[in-house]
């Protein structure tokens, strides 16, 4: 069921917040797609929430401008703007019952009794409140207020849906359901989602891309996928997950990638369209772990030291011969009983794996 | 653990014996006079109740007191909003405001009224004079000196149980509201004033039931005229002398004020209000 909602393409222009010398904010340039779940990940105090803010109209650029689907909308007030916005905390209104709650929108909005009537039905349905209309916020558990928060914000079909870190306050089981939920709405809705969150696998499992901040400056937008396997920096590469760095010597630039040597093991390294530098990175989980030299691929000899079981997968931590600690991370069924601490074993992975940095 | 128990009993200790005399055994005395003066049994709360002047006594001081409350209460609310959400100049001002009027006696602040409101008071020369009015106002001696003056010394009081409540809010609420295109108008009748409805009421009670005991304002500023159920129980004392009617009414009095006290503490928890 596909309602009434236009989506709307966001873009902002240059966008700067400074409060006196602090700049919270630097020069963000960035277009949200029509219909697009884009994130706004970042370690706190990063710009993200500020960023949100000012697309939301609570806060006013100090430089920049911003558009909707092409009109400039920097000065427009956020009671004009008619963004759906979902708050840290829900901010829900504590003496309205669910149903007064989600009617608010349209009554300020002045639609009819019976008009409301039938979009906050319909809205209950779809997040799953049925049989609580009735009751006021202290009487719902987190996960209720959420979706009472929800359906608020997505009842008069915005154009635009802001979520500031909705799920900050909730336990992790509700929180992966939560997360299910607002997935099947985006869907759903087709509505432009805009989402703010410091937790990376949140940003990862949910979004079609990721804008990644650190001390107010945009570090890299793109897929998951992009953002995870081909990070612009370090911090983007650290933020979104462990890595290991390798200092690679002799390197020669190729057709598609690469070659080099680490510790005397020669490099091959595929990696079409990023500049070649010595500094090499591969994530924990792309290395296979091998009793003998595999046959093909990049490979390096390291000994066994710390293993850490975490369930699904298991973590070990590498020391090189050269002195390198290194983690690799594998299923934890693929685990082979010689893989014993003090134990000399080859981590390999294929030559299209890792990055430069 | 005997330590753990003796510490609250030291402190609170001196607190309960000081009550104890200084309230509830002449409170107990006073209950006694009620049944046995000028004789045994409740002939004086049957008088009390049946009275017509001071069943019109009784009416007056509702009438008043709901006055006083109401206005006290609406002033209070204005205040406290600029105290809360003002500039930090605007607060300080207000803060300065509120707690000045705590250092004047309720003496010297009935006597103040008197020298600005009565007939050769500084507002009716000062009207006389720019020939705005020929006769002068009557502004005391009747029921407006009365609820003017109880209105200045109670507002204060309200101020900080609306603060507190108008201090606990959560800003993120009145943002998703005007996200939803909602006026500053409509924010304020359909959010802020409810959400701030235990602050109001726990205000409005504590109002009214300190009003209902006032004695120095309503006998100054009444000027004998408006007299108000405190006054009538001094004038039962110490004038007719009647004891054990007044004790009687007294007795009515302090009931209603304790059932209101319990509805104050059923509306709005204490620590709440005192925050």
């Amino acid at each position: 069921m596909r309602s009434g909602h236009e989506a709307a393409e966001i873009t902002a222009n240059g966008i700067g917040k400074a409060y006196g010398d602090f700049h919270a904010l630097r020069d963000i340039s960035l277009t949200i797609g029509s219909g697009e779940f884009l994130t706004l990940l970042g370690p706190s105090g990063s710009g993200k929430s500020t960023f949100l803010m000012i697309l939301a109209g609570f806060e006013t650029p100090t430089s920049g401008t911003l558009s909707k689907n092409g009109a400039d909308i920097t000065a427009v007030p956020a009671e004009k703007r008619a963004f759906g916005m979902v708050f840290q905390g829900y901010a829900l209104f504590p003496h309205m019952t669910v149903e007064q709650n989600i009617a608010f929108p349209l009554q300020v909005q002045r639609r009819t009794d019976a008009d409301i009537k039938r979009s906050v039905d319909r809205i209950i349905d779809r997040v799953g409140l049925r049989g609580h209309e009735k009751k006021r916020p202290a009487g719902l558990s987190g996960g209720q207020q959420q979706r009472v928060a929800l359906a608020r914000a997505l009842v008069f079909e915005p154009s635009v849906l802001l979520l500031d870190e909705p799920f900050s306050a909730l336990d992790k089981n509700l929180r992966s359901s939560m997360q299910e939920e607002v997935r099947r709405l985006h869907q759903e809705t087709g509505t432009t989602f805009v989402f703010v969150t410091h937790d990376q696998s949140e940003a990862l499992a949910l979004s079609t891309r990721i804008g990644i901040f650190n001390q107010g400056q945009l570090q890299q937008i793109g897929t998951p996928k992009d953002v995870y396997e081909r990070p612009a920096n370090r911090f983007v590469a650290e933020f979104l997950g462990d890595v290991n760095f390798l200092s690679l010597s002799s390197v020669k630039p190729t057709s598609d990638g690469a070659e080099g040597l680490f510790e005397g093991h020669p490099m091959r390294i595929c990696a079409p369209g990023q500049s070649v530098s010595e500094h090499f990175a591969i994530r924990p989980e792309h290395m296979v772990m091998f009793e003998q030299a595999p046959a093909e691929g990049n490979m390096l000899k390291a000994e066994i030291g710390e293993i850490t079981y975490l369930g699904a997968e298991t973590r070990f931590g590498l020391k090189t011969p050269g002195g390198i600690d290194l983690v690799l991370q594998m299923p934890t069924r693929e685990v082979k009983s010689a893989f014993q601490p003090g134990r000399q074993v080859w981590a390999g992975w294929p030559t299209n794996q890792g990055f430069f940095l | 653990m005997k330590s753990d128990r003796l510490k609250p009993a030291l402190l609170l200790g001196p607190l309960v014996l000081f009550l104890g005399f200084a309230y509830l055994v002449p409170f107990l005395g006073v209950m006694q006079w009620s049944v046995t003066l000028p004789e045994p049994g409740f002939g004086q709360y049957g008088k009390a109740v049946t009275d017509p002047l001071i069943q019109s006594v009784f009416f007056r001081t509702f009438r008043i007191c709901l006055i006083v409350t109401i206005c006290a209460v609406a002033a209070a609310y204005a205040i406290a909003y600029v105290w809360v959400r003002g500039t930090p100049a605007q607060r300080l001002v207000t803060e300065l405001c509120i707690l000045i009027p705590f250092w004047i006696s309720v003496l010297t602040r009935a006597f103040g009224w008197v020298a600005l409101l009565s007939n050769r008071g500084l507002i009716n020369t000062w009207l006389q004079a720019t020939g705005i009015i020929s006769e002068p106002l009557t502004m005391v001696r009747n029921e407006f000196g009365v609820v003017l003056g109880m209105m200045h010394f109670l507002i204060p009081f309200a101020v900080f149980p609306i603060a507190s409540a108008m201090r606990s809010l959560d800003e993120r609420v009145f943002l998703a509201a005007r996200g939803m295109g909602a006026s500053r108008l409509r924010i304020f009748w359909s959010i802020f004033v409810p959400m701030t409805m235990p602050g109001i009421l726990g205000a409005g009670l504590m109002v009214f039931v300190f009003a209902l005991g006032f004695f120095i304002t309503p006998a100054i500023l009444g000027g004998g005229r408006s007299v108000m159920i405190a006054e009538l129980i001094y004038l039962r004392l110490f004038q007719s002398p009647d004891w054990g009617l007044g004790a009687a009414i007294s007795v009515i009095l302090m009931l209603i004020v304790g059932a209101l006290l319990i509805l104050m503490l059923r509306l709005v928890r204490p620590n709440k209000m005192l925050g």
